[in-house]
């Protein structure tokens, strides 16, 4: 290996998928999740976390056993790697963060069928070394997670008024206690949640106008 | 007059590119060519241009609107009197008076986000202002409780107006109807400022009402099985509700105008009435079956023609529905599009208990569908024809 470990090329890996290639706006994969755990901050914190680390984790495995793997069973095979990570995330969830975990419920499960997971495998891990392959999945997870934190802040500040459960908005501002402001309860629904992806897309298109298809 | 004119010739230089108030240019443009006829002419070939553009058809609709409004500001008075039990002291004009200090700001806040965001969008975008917004700016004020917050009607606004039209490409692009868009925004945003039994009477901080003053809407009481309300005031407008939506008369007055001047069309109208009718009478086939509660077979036994003058029926079928961009285009899918309008919203209505008024639900889903009704319109209109080329080729 001549090349340097974090050499232009393999940092363009982490770097891209924050912007040009970012795996929701760009790619629009992974959009369920997206929508489904980002009403509050901290479930859309774990889950971002959650899958980076079996994104990473699975892209240096498959990237070790790529030479090995049979071509016509590989989708098989990287299945059953991302489940067997799936479920050790899942129970050092409920070890740790129970209530969290709760809360995203199946989610968590449903890393396995998240499209970023198999896109990335397919698309990189199979073909490339496997620190390339962990930059490759620390970046695409960084860039989910990027996304699920910008929507779960609004999501959260706006229609719960707190951040991390912490009370943003002071109780004496609401209508029950006498002034003028009420949550927006739309934020919490899931379409909301699209509309705020949406959002992001337009802002990120607009300033980036090279990613505007025609 | 002249000197209006004068101060837009005078200050059109100063407004064009290069000129120092550049970034006012559209604004410009938007309010000369809303006071007097455009100048410009077409550049290429022959064109003949109709007098009657965008800006008058919208104006035509606003007109339309007045009597609406007008029976709107009285009814908020007098629902306020009545609820404090004033009603008969009170005057005609001090009623009406009360009103108009209610409504004014709700219409001024509407217009004013909805046409700030418009101007920013044509600056930006480069193109003229447009004009939709004269009759969404209307409508959003109309289809609103009385006691809506200004901050709510202005976030619902601007939602409206970005999400429900400038997404989509403006005026005349849009998939549903903005001002709906506004309304549905409220409903599930702030559920509690939009139903609910303290939101259609304005009571001011007045401290006494009168006994047996609820505040629900006759709808509201008629789904629990309560009929309060008389046709004849359902009919004239002096039932709680939203503002615009109370008085059946002042719409279809409306309606007359918008008919006669043909700028709304008569067969979405009249389709919408005759689906929410055959809807109601379905209904009463089915009131005496068994299983049902007491409060449902009440609401499923009332005339079927009620539900035309009860909540936002009719200001639905007239104003709503006939938007001409989000509607459909084609003149049999117009029929079929109003019919399930009047049809769905009279089944939401009595049925689904979450949805105390269905007409705005069930015009925005027939937006939805309005394209997939014209398409197969056209479609099985082309399979005719062809049949008809087909037999004349094997005949010759």
């Amino acid at each position: 290996m001549s090349e340097p470990l974090f050499s232009k090329k393999n940092l363009k890996l982490i770097t891209d998928p924050l912007n040009n290639s970012n795996p929701i706006t760009v790619q629009v994969l992974g959009i369920c999740s997206a929508l489904a755990v980002t009403a509050q901050l901290k479930p859309a914190v774990v889950m971002s976390i959650s899958v980076m680390v079996v994104l990473a984790a699975a892209n240096v495995i498959i990237s070790l056993l790529r030479n090995t793997i049979p071509n016509r069973i590989r989708i098989i095979v990287q299945l059953v790697v991302i489940a067997a990570l799936v479920i050790l995330v899942d129970q050092v969830l409920k070890a740790y963060v129970y209530d969290v975990s709760k809360q995203l419920s199946v989610f968590v499960g449903l890393i396995i069928t998240n499209c970023i997971l198999m896109g990335r495998l397919e698309a990189f891990a199979l073909g490339n070394r496997p620190w390339q392959s962990f930059l490759d999945g620390i970046g695409n997870g960084a860039g989910y997670a990027a996304i699920l934190i910008i929507v779960g802040f609004f999501r959260e500040l706006l229609g719960s008024g707190t951040i991390f459960g912490l009370r943003i908005i002071p109780e004496s501002f609401y209508i029950t206690n006498g002034g003028f402001y009420a949550n927006n309860g739309m934020m919490i629904l899931p379409p909301m949640a699209l509309i705020t992806v949406g959002v992001i897309i337009w802002v990120q298109r607009s300033r980036n106008r090279k990613l505007i298809e025609n | 007059m002249k000197f209006i004119k004068n101060f837009f010739e005078k200050t059109e230089p100063l407004v064009q590119k290069g000129g120092k108030y550049h970034w006012l240019q559209s604004v410009h443009d938007g309010f000369f060519t809303f006071l007097y006829t455009p100048k410009s002419t077409s550049k290429t070939g022959t064109h003949i241009h109709d007098y009657i553009d965008l800006k008058r058809t919208m104006s035509i609709v606003v007109i339309a609107l007045l009597p609406a409004v007008l029976m709107g500001m009285y009814n908020t008075g007098f629902q306020h009197f009545k609820a404090i039990g004033e009603l008969a002291s009170t005057g005609f004009f001090e009623i009406f008076l009360f009103g108009l200090i209610k409504v004014l700001p709700i219409i001024i806040v509407s217009y004013v986000v909805g046409l700030g965001i418009e101007f920013v969008f044509a600056q930006l975008r480069g193109h003229e202002i447009q004009e939709g917004f004269l009759v969404s700016g209307m409508l959003i004020p109309l289809v609103m409780p009385i006691e809506t917050p200004l901050w709510m009607i202005a976030v619902a606004t601007a939602f409206a107006v970005v999400f429900g039209k400038e997404v989509f490409g403006g005026t005349g692009m849009n998939i549903w109807n903005p001002a709906l868009v506004a309304r549905a925004f409220l409903f599930f945003a702030y559920p509690a400022q939009m139903s609910g039994i303290k939101v259609w009477v304005s009571l001011s901080n007045a401290d006494k009402v009168v006994d047996g003053f609820t505040g629900a809407t006759p709808m509201a009481d008629a789904a629990a099985g309560n009929i309060t309300y008389k046709a004849a005031d359902a009919f004239f407008g002096l039932i709680p509700g939203s503002i615009g939506e109370t008085s059946t008369l002042a719409i279809l007055i409306g309606a007359v105008f918008l008919i006669v001047t043909g700028i709304g069309n008569w067969k979405i109208m009249v389709s919408t009435i005759a689906g929410g009718a055959v809807m109601g009478l379905i209904l009463n086939a089915f009131a005496g079956s068994a299983g049902l509660s007491p409060e449902s077979a009440v609401y499923f036994g009332i005339p079927f023609w009620h539900h035309l003058i009860l909540g936002g029926f009719m200001f639905g079928a007239i104003f709503m529905t006939t938007d001409p961009v989000s509607a459909a285009q084609t003149d049999t899918g117009k029929w079929i599009y109003g019919f399930l309008i009047g049809f769905v919203a009279i089944l939401i209505r009595v049925i689904n208990p979450a949805y105390p008024e269905g007409m705005m639900l069930s015009i925005l889903l027939m937006n939805t569908f309005a394209p997939l009704i014209d398409h197969y319109v056209v479609k099985s209109h082309i399979k005719r024809r062809l049949k008809r080329v087909i037999v004349k080729e094997q005949t010759a």
